[in-house]
C-alpha cells in the first residue's frame, strides 16, 4: 500500500471525499435550507430577496454534488455501484426534486402573474424539502448499514429504507438545513425581513436542537455499536464537544446579532457532525446489517493504487483552483442583496 | 419486459433529453465569446444588446443542462451497477477530472455571467463569458474521453474474474489519448458548436422575416453565419477522419453503418436506402465500392461484413444504425450547403434578400440537433453488444439487485417530468425571443427602482 505523509492513498481519498462531501453539505445545505423555509415568509418582495440571496450560488454549490459523485465513483467503484443500485427509488425522487428546484428558481421570476410566482414558490419549497430529508433518509441508512449479499450488493427491500433511525437523521438534516439557510438569509437580508429572518433563525435552532437530540439518544439506546468508537477511545471526545459548543454558539451569536459567527458555527456544527459520523463507521463505507462480513470498507471497494495516486494529483491541481473561482464569485456578489435588472 | 432494455431505454431517454442542451451552450458560448468581445473592441452598444440577450438565453439552456445533467452522472450507479464496478478505475477518474476543472469553472462564473453585469467591469465579465466557455469545452473533453475509451478501450489492464472482474489503469496518458478520443472530441465540439451557431441563425433569421430588431439581428446573423460556414466545413474532415477510426478499430460498427454483411465482397457506399437485417439485404441508392474506396483507396477491396463476426458479437439494430448515420451525414453535407450558398449571397450583397432562404434558416435550428442525436445513437448503438468495445456486454453490466419495476418507475417519472421541463424550456424560450434583444420597458422601470437603492448602477449607464 503507497502512503503519503504515513497515510495510505486510499485513506487520503477518504478525506478527500469527505472534504468534498462536507463542502457540499455546507454550501448547499444553506441554499436548501433557504428553500425549505420559503413558504414562512409571505409577501413576494420577501420571497424575491430570498431567491436572490442565492440566485447567483446554488449552482455553484450544487457542483459539489457532482464533484462528490465522481469522487465516489473514482476512488470507490465499488461503493458507489452498490449505493445508488441500492438506493434507487429514493435517489430518483432526490433527482427529480432537484429538477423541479432548479426550474422553479428559473422560472418563478420569467412571469409576473402573481398564481405563477405563487406556484412556484411551492415547488420551490417543496423539492427543497424533499431533497433535504431523502439526502437525510440516506445518510441514515448508510451510517446504520443496509443488508448486503456475497457480491457486496443490496439485498433487502427498499421499504425497508423508512426506518425510525432514518427518519429521525431525515428529520435532523431538513432541521440543520433550515437553521443554516435561515442564518445564511439574516446575511443578506435587511429591515423587515431580516427582522423576521432572526426570528425563524431562532426557531430552526431550537428545532435543530430537539431533534439531534432526540436522534441522539436513539441511536445511543438502538444502535449502541455506532458509539463505540469514541467508547473505546475517549480522547476522541473533543470532537462532540466541540460540536455542541459550535451548537452552542449559534444562539449567542443571534442574540449579539453576529450573523457571520453564527453562520460559521453552523457551518462547523454540519462538518463537525459529519466528522463524527464518519469515525464512528471507519473504514466502513457501507456496513452490511445482518453480515458484516459483506460490508464494503474503503480498502475492498478502492480503486487500484495507481488510480489513487492519478485522483490526488488531479485533487492537488483542482482544489485550489475551485478555491479561487469560487471565492472570487462569493466575493463578488458579497453583502445584502440588491435587486436589479438582471435580478431572477 | 425484460431488464436490460427497460435500463437501455430509460439510460437513452434520459441522456438523450440532456443532450438537446450541452452542445447548445459550447456552441451559443463561442458566439457570446465572440459578440461580447467586439463590444470590447468597439463600444458598439448593438453588440452589447446582442451578448446580454444570448446570456439570458444560455442562462436558460445552462440551467436546464445542470439539472438534466447531475441525473447522468449517478444513473452509472443506479442502472449499470456491475459496469460502474468494472469501468469505475478508468471512467470514475474522467469524470472526477470533469467536475473539479469543467464543471465547477462553469457554474462558478455563470453566476457573474449572468448577475455580474453591474458588478465587474466590462473585461472581468468578458473573462468569465471566456471561463465559462472554456469550462463547457472541457466538460466535454472528459465526458467523450470516457465514453471513447469504452469504444476503443487503451492503456488498462484486466484484474480480477467474473463478477469481481474490472479493468485498472496501467497508463493514464494512453488511456486519456485513446485512438478515438482526439477524433471523436473535435467531431463533437464541432458538432456542439454548429448547434449554437444554426439556433443564433434561426432566431435572427426570424427577426429579419418580422422586420423587428434589424439592427441587432443582421450583424448577429452574419456573425453566426460566419461560425457556421468554418465549423461545418471543419466537420467534414473531422467526421470523416471518425469514420475512419471506427473502420479501423470497430469494423464491426461500420459494418452496420453501411449494411455491409459479406466480408469478401466490396462495399458500397449508400446515400439513402434500407437494411432488411432477417434477410440481410441492404437496398438503395449507392456507390458501388464506395466505402472500399474510402479505406483502402480501391473501388474492388473487400472490406469486413458483419458476417466476420459472431451473431452474438455484432449489433443487431442493423437498420436503426444504418439510418441515424445516413441521417447525419446527410444533414452534415446541408448544413455545408445552406452556409455556403449564404455566403455567396452575402458575397453578391443580396443575403437578407430572399425569404425562402430565411425561412430555411428559421427551422435550420432543427438539424444540427437532429445530426447530434443520430451520430450519438449511431456511436452506441453500433457498439451494442458490448458497453465496453470487446471487453463488456452490456447484458453483463446491469444493476443486479434493480428491477424491472423499479425502472418502469423511474421511466415514467422522468418521461413526465421531461415533458413539463421541455414545454416549459419551449415557453420561456418563446418569449424570451419574442420579447427580443432591446430591453426597453422593462430596463426603465427597473433604472428607476434601482438607481435608488444601487449606486453602482450609475457607472454602467
Amino acid at each position: 500500500m503507497e502512503t503519503f505523509l504515513g497515510i495510505e492513498f486510499t485513506v487520503w481519498w477518504y478525506l478527500v471525499f469527505g472534504a468534498v462531501i462536507s463542502g457540499y453539505a455546507i454550501l448547499d445545505g444553506f441554499d436548501l435550507g433557504a428553500g425549505a423555509l420559503h413558504l414562512f415568509l409571505n409577501k413576494e418582495q420577501s420571497r424575491r430577496i430570498a431567491i436572490n440571496a442565492i440566485g447567483p450560488i446554488w449552482d455553484g454549490n450544487e457542483v459539489w454534488l457532482v464533484i462528490g459523485g465522481g469522487a465516489l465513483f473514482a476512488g470507490f467503484p465499488v461503493a458507489y455501484a452498490a449505493i445508488f443500485s441500492a438506493f434507487y427509488v429514493p435517489f430518483m425522487v432526490f433527482m427529480v426534486g432537484l429538477i423541479f428546484r432548479a426550474v422553479a428558481i428559473e422560472f418563478r421570476s420569467k412571469e409576473p402573474m402573481l398564481w405563477w410566482r405563487k406556484t412556484w414558490d411551492v415547488v420551490y419549497c417543496v423539492a427543497s424539502i424533499i431533497i433535504s430529508l431523502s439526502l437525510g433518509l440516506m445518510l441514515g441508512n448508510v451510517v446504520a448499514g443496509i443488508p448486503l449479499n456475497r457480491d457486496k450488493e443490496f439485498s433487502g427491500d427498499w421499504l425497508s429504507f423508512f426506518n425510525p433511525f432514518a427518519i429521525l437523521v431525515a428529520i435532523t438534516t431538513l432541521a440543520l438545513f433550515m437553521m443554516h439557510g435561515a442564518i445564511y438569509l439574516t446575511m443578506k437580508t435587511e429591515n423587515r425581513l431580516y427582522a423576521k429572518l432572526r426570528l425563524l433563525a431562532n426557531n430552526f435552532t431550537i428545532f435543530f436542537v430537539v431533534s439531534f437530540v432526540i436522534t441522539t439518544l436513539y441511536t445511543l439506546l438502538y444502535i449502541p455499536h455506532l458509539s463505540d468508537f469514541f467508547r473505546s477511545r475517549p480522547g476522541y471526545f473533543l470532537i462532540p464537544v466541540c460540536m455542541i459548543l459550535a451548537i452552542a454558539n449559534i444562539p449567542r451569536q443571534l442574540k449579539r446579532a453576529k450573523y457571520r459567527y453564527a453562520f460559521l458555527s453552523s457551518a462547523a456544527t454540519i462538518a463537525l457532525l459529519l466528522i463524527m459520523l464518519a469515525l464512528e463507521v471507519f473504514p466502513y463505507l457501507l456496513y452490511s446489517a445482518g453480515s458484516p462480513a459483506n460490508s464494503i470498507t474503503i480498502y475492498n471497494a478502492a480503486s487500484s493504487a495507481k488510480t489513487m495516486k492519478i485522483l490526488l494529483v488531479i485533487a492537488l491541481i483542482g482544489t485550489p483552483l475551485v478555491g479561487i473561482y469560487t471565492s472570487f464569485v462569493f466575493w463578488t456578489f458579497k453583502g445584502k442583496v440588491k435587486l436589479d435588472e438582471m435580478s431572477y | 419486459m425484460d431488464v436490460e432494455i427497460l435500463a437501455r431505454v430509460q439510460f437513452a431517454f434520459t441522456i438523450a433529453f440532456h443532450y438537446i442542451y450541452p452542445p447548445l451552450s459550447i456552441g451559443l458560448g463561442l458566439v457570446i465569446v465572440i459578440m461580447e468581445g467586439l463590444y470590447l473592441k468597439t463600444g458598439n452598444k448593438i453588440f452589447e444588446h446582442a451578448t446580454r440577450f444570448w446570456i439570458r438565453i444560455f442562462a436558460l439552456i445552462f440551467g436546464i443542462g445542470v439539472a438534466t445533467g447531475i441525473i447522468m452522472e449517478f444513473e452509472f450507479g443506479t442502472n449499470w451497477a456491475t459496469y460502474s464496478k468494472y469501468v469505475g478505475d478508468i471512467f470514475g477518474s474522467a469524470l472526477a477530472a470533469e467536475g473539479i476543472f469543467a464543471f465547477a469553472l462553469e457554474s462558478g462564473f455563470l453566476g457573474v455571467l449572468i448577475f455580474g453585469w453591474n458588478r465587474v467591469s466590462p473585461k472581468v465579465h468578458f473573462f468569465s463569458t471566456i471561463m465559462v466557455f472554456f469550462g463547457s469545452l472541457f466538460s466535454a473533453v472528459w465526458i467523450v474521453v470516457a465514453n471513447s475509451w469504452q469504444q476503443t478501450p487503451a492503456g488498462f489492464r484486466i484484474v480480477g474474474e467474473g463478477m469481481n472482474a474490472r479493468a485498472e489503469i496501467t497508463d493514464f496518458w494512453v488511456m486519456v489519448f485513446n485512438p478515438s478520443s482526439v477524433d471523436r472530441l473535435l467531431h463533437v465540439w464541432i458538432a456542439a458548436i454548429l448547434a449554437g451557431a444554426f439556433m443564433v441563425l434561426s432566431v435572427n433569421a426570424w427577426y429579419i422575416l418580422k422586420n423587428k430588431h434589424l439592427e441587432i439581428a443582421k450583424p448577429s446573423f452574419k456573425i453566426a453565419l460566419v461560425v457556421a460556414t468554418v465549423f461545418s466545413l471543419l466537420q467534414l474532415f473531422v467526421g470523416h477522419r471518425s469514420a475512419e477510426g471506427v473502420a479501423q478499430y470497430q469494423p464491426a460498427k461500420l459494418a452496420a453503418m453501411e449494411g455491409h454483411y459479406d466480408s469478401s465482397s466490396s462495399a458500397d457506399m449508400y446515400l439513402l436506402g434500407y437494411v432488411n437485417n432477417k434477410k440481410e439485404k441492404t437496398s438503395g441508392l449507392s456507390i458501388p465500392g464506395g466505402l472500399s474506396y474510402i479505406i483502402h483507396g480501391d473501388f474492388k477491396a473487400p472490406v469486413k461484413g458483419l458476417h466476420a463476426f459472431k451473431p452474438g458479437d455484432r449489433p443487431t439494430q442493423i437498420n436503426t444504425i444504418f439510418q441515424s448515420y445516413h441521417l447525419m451525414v446527410a444533414i452534415g453535407m446541408l448544413l455545408i450547403l445552406l452556409s455556403l450558398f449564404a455566403c455567396y449571397l452575402w458575397w453578391r450583397n443580396k443575403l437578407f434578400d430572399r425569404k425562402w432562404l430565411m425561412i430555411a434558416f428559421v427551422w435550420s435550428v432543427l438539424l444540427p440537433q437532429l445530426a447530434n442525436q443520430a451520430g450519438w445513437f449511431t456511436a452506441e448503438i453500433g457498439r451494442q453488444p458490448w458497453v465496453v468495445y470487446g471487453l463488456l456486454k452490456t447484458s453483463d453490466a446491469l444493476s443486479k439487485t434493480v428491477s424491472a419495476n423499479q425502472i418502469i418507475f423511474s421511466l415514467i417519472l422522468f418521461t413526465f417530468v421531461y415533458i413539463v421541463l421541455f414545454a416549459l424550456f419551449l415557453f420561456l424560450l418563446n418569449r424570451k425571443i419574442q420579447h427580443g434583444p432591446v430591453d426597453k420597458t422593462g430596463k426603465d422601470a427597473i433604472e428607476e427602482g434601482t438607481k435608488r437603492d444601487n449606486p453602482i448602477m450609475n457607472h454602467s449607464q
